[in-house]
């Protein structure tokens, strides 16, 4: 994974709640076994329109997506987080993310940054006021900041220490080996098997 | 202090706790479909892992698989690709496979309770958000990414951090005719998509109590859409019925130690819940949604909803933008919605019991002219026993479409798709935009509703049935 740090980018404002999964990349495209190719696929239904706020000429280039509240709800694809990187976002700000989109955003380097819905506003006004404006989001300070806004954000040190590392979390848990097997040695005998081992 | 069932099966899965991280969990049985896996084995390959319990594991084909001439090759090579690097990545790793023309082929959380696989008190996770239905039998079962389903598959196991817990209870007995399906479509409404974030909800009350296994699993299901983590209802002699002499489930004297086991998976009455919902069950009515979240949902005996009612910003917005995709203008009767095709149904309402309950209405009547009614069952064991039944024959006399087991038109990624504009009444558990198919229209409906809507042709319960039903019932 690739590590995050601190980033700086312009930034576009997605002025709806509720964007679930099946918006973000539809279904169709989940036909795909790679994690890349799936740029043409992000919020591909709403892209049809020219004046979405992706296809504007001023938004070319934004790194930073500022979304409604409960953004990422629904299925569990993960696609969903590679169509937004593949597009270019490397972290995405909003007042409230679903669970899953939240695990597997952070799983793969595209830093959720949760802030109150009015610090959302404030950076939505500014950057549709402004479209060249710049937000920093710095994972060091936890810190996001703009023209005239500075606000502080939540995340666990080991899911923030995990991102600032860049760290694989397969092999971290397989330095606890011994636990595992520890654990399975005294399973109960009736758990369920899907064939004999 | 007393703990809460989902706190026990955590408690009892915990491979490693340390300060400072999230709890390592042990994961008891894994799930696979083609879709959420071909990048997780890529990713074992890659870094010359291997499967650690494939004793623990099982994998299924759903999402893509046809439901219309299924032994003739997939016509959409992508579809095909994605099946073929499942069945590939199943026979270089050893997974057992169930694929398509496999009797015990089927969407993937019909599958598991079938077969006896999901049990009281076990951690269940697959690649997908509704693997909270196999909550329903009190395991502790979670919808997870790509990257954790590589995760499991080399250490079979999850770093996780401990979720919250909620208790919605759901007091006095639903009235006749009221379904789970209505029960949790009036649950998502009341606390929201966002309402069940970060927790596990369990599930409780005497309504819950009263319910069969399969009707527990339609509520399990959808916990996911209320943006829980999962759902879950404590086991008891309902479950255990269900579970006696399934193939996978203990026999003998392993029996006797699991039931013992599975006896105590009860929140303690001291247990202190860190939020708690009533419902009152006796109050509920069949329940629609005319949305584009399954929270916007409302009696099916109310109107559309004035989005100017709302008092919160964002919620009004939401409405306004669902009202002018679903084509549908403030103040319209529910009941005067037409909808073109009917389709039942998918993990949430796929099941033997919803196919029974649907063939119990359409049976002696027709599918109203223009819609087209479409049956999938949830898997093949489902379609067997439809068959044994005869259900087979009174769909087909009914003028609806009975097709081969899979996820089908719940998400349109095989050929079962809404055209843009349709309107369809569907037993599946999103009514997201183009979730089943591009521009296309969902009410999510329970599948009572859903058969007495495609025999009027509009939304509509089997009390608005007036007619008496042409034949007699056949033993259905
Ligand atoms: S039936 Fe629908 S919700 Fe269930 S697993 Fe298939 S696509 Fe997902």
């Amino acid at each position: 994974m690739e590590a995050f740090t601190t980033h700086t980018g312009r930034a576009v404002p997605l002025r709806r709640s509720n964007v679930d999964t099946d918006q973000i990349i539809p279904a169709h495209w989940l036909k795909k076994i790679t994690r890349d190719g799936f740029e043409d696929g992000l919020f591909e239904a709403w892209r049809k329109d020219p004046e979405f706020v992706t296809n504007r000429p001023e938004r070319a280039g934004a790194t930073v997506l500022v979304a409604g509240p409960d953004f990422g709800t629904g299925s569990s694809r993960e696609h969903a987080v590679w169509a937004l990187q593949n597009f270019g976002f490397k972290t995405v700000i909003s007042s409230r993310f679903a669970d899953i989109f939240r695990g597997n955003s952070l799983k793969n380097g595209l830093l959720t940054v949760v802030l109150p819905q009015e610090t959302v506003d404030r950076l939505w006004e500014l950057t549709e006021a402004d479209p060249t404006a710049e937000i920093t989001v710095d994972l060091v300070a936890r810190q996001v900041r703009a023209a005239g806004i500075e606000a502080e954000f939540e995340l666990d040190d080991n899911a923030r220490w995990r991102l600032l590392e860049g760290l694989d979390d397969i092999s971290l848990t397989l330095q606890n080996e011994a636990d595992i097997a520890e654990y399975e040695s005294t399973r109960p005998a009736f758990k369920p098997r899907t064939i004999q081992a | 202090m007393g703990r809460t069932l989902a706190e026990k099966v955590w408690d009892d899965h915990v491979v490693r706790r340390a300060e400072g991280e999230p709890d390592l969990l042990f994961i008891d049985l894994h799930l696979l479909h083609e879709v959420t896996s071909p990048q997780a084995f890529e990713g074992l390959r890659q870094n010359g892992r291997k499967v650690r319990r494939l004793d623990l594991t099982i994998a299924t084909e759903d999402h893509n698989t046809p439901t219309l001439d299924i032994d003739k090759p997939i016509a959409d090579p992508v579809s095909r690709n994605q099946l073929e690097t499942l069945r590939r990545n199943c026979a270089e790793f050893g997974v057992r496979l169930h694929s398509l023309g496999d009797v015990e082929q089927g969407v993937v959380h019909v599958v598991g309770p079938q077969l006896g696989l999901t049990q009281p008190g076990t951690t269940v996770v697959c690649g997908d958000s509704h693997t909270s239905t196999h909550g329903a039998f009190g395991a502790l079962a979670f919808g997870i990414g790509t990257s954790q389903v590589e995760h499991v598959l080399a250490t079979q196991t999850l770093p996780l951090a401990r979720p919250k817990t909620m208790a919605i209870t759901v007091t006095g007995e639903l009235a006749e005719g009221v379904t789970a399906k209505d029960l949790i479509l009036a649950i998502i409404a009341k606390i929201g998509t966002g309402g069940g974030q970060g927790y596990v909800l369990e599930y409780r009350g005497e309504a819950v109590e009263k319910l069969s296994m399969e009707a527990r699993m339609t509520i399990c299901n959808m916990s996911i859409e209320a943006g829980a983590r999962a759902g879950m209802i404590a086991p008891d002699q309902t479950t255990f019925d269900y579970l006696e002499g399934r193939d996978h489930a203990p026999r003998g004297a392993e029996w006797d130690e699991a039931v013992a086991y599975w006896k105590t998976l009860r929140t303690d009455d001291d247990a202190v819940f860190d939020a708690e919902v009533v419902i009152d069950g006796s109050a509920l009515s069949p329940f629609v949604t005319w949305g584009t979240n399954p929270g916007q949902g409302a009696p099916l005996s109310a109107s559309v909803p004035d989005p100017a009612s709302y008092e919160d910003a964002s919620e009004r917005l939401a409405a306004e933008k669902a009202l002018e995709y679903m084509g549908l203008t403030a103040g319209q009767p529910l009941r005067d919605i037409r909808v073109d095709t009917v389709f039942v149904g998918s993990c949430t309402n796929g099941r033997i019991e919803d196919l029974r309950a649907v063939a119990g209405i359409v049976e002696g009547r027709k599918v109203a002219d223009g819609v087209r009614m479409l049956i999938v069952p949830g898997s093949v064991r489902v379609a067997l026993q439809a068959v044994e039944e005869g259900l087979d024959k009174v769909f087909k006399e009914a003028g609806a479409e009975w097709r081969h087991a899979g996820c089908s038109m719940c998400l349109g990624m095989n050929p079962d798709q809404l055209a843009p504009g349709e309107r369809s009444a569907s037993t599946s558990n999103r009514n997201f935009e183009g979730r089943q198919g591009k521009g296309g229209r969902t009410h999510l409906v329970s599948p009572q509703v859903a058969a007495a809507t495609a025999v009027l042709g509009h939304l509509a319960s089997p009390a608005d049935l007036t007619d008496a039903a042409v034949s007699a019932p056949s033993g259905v």
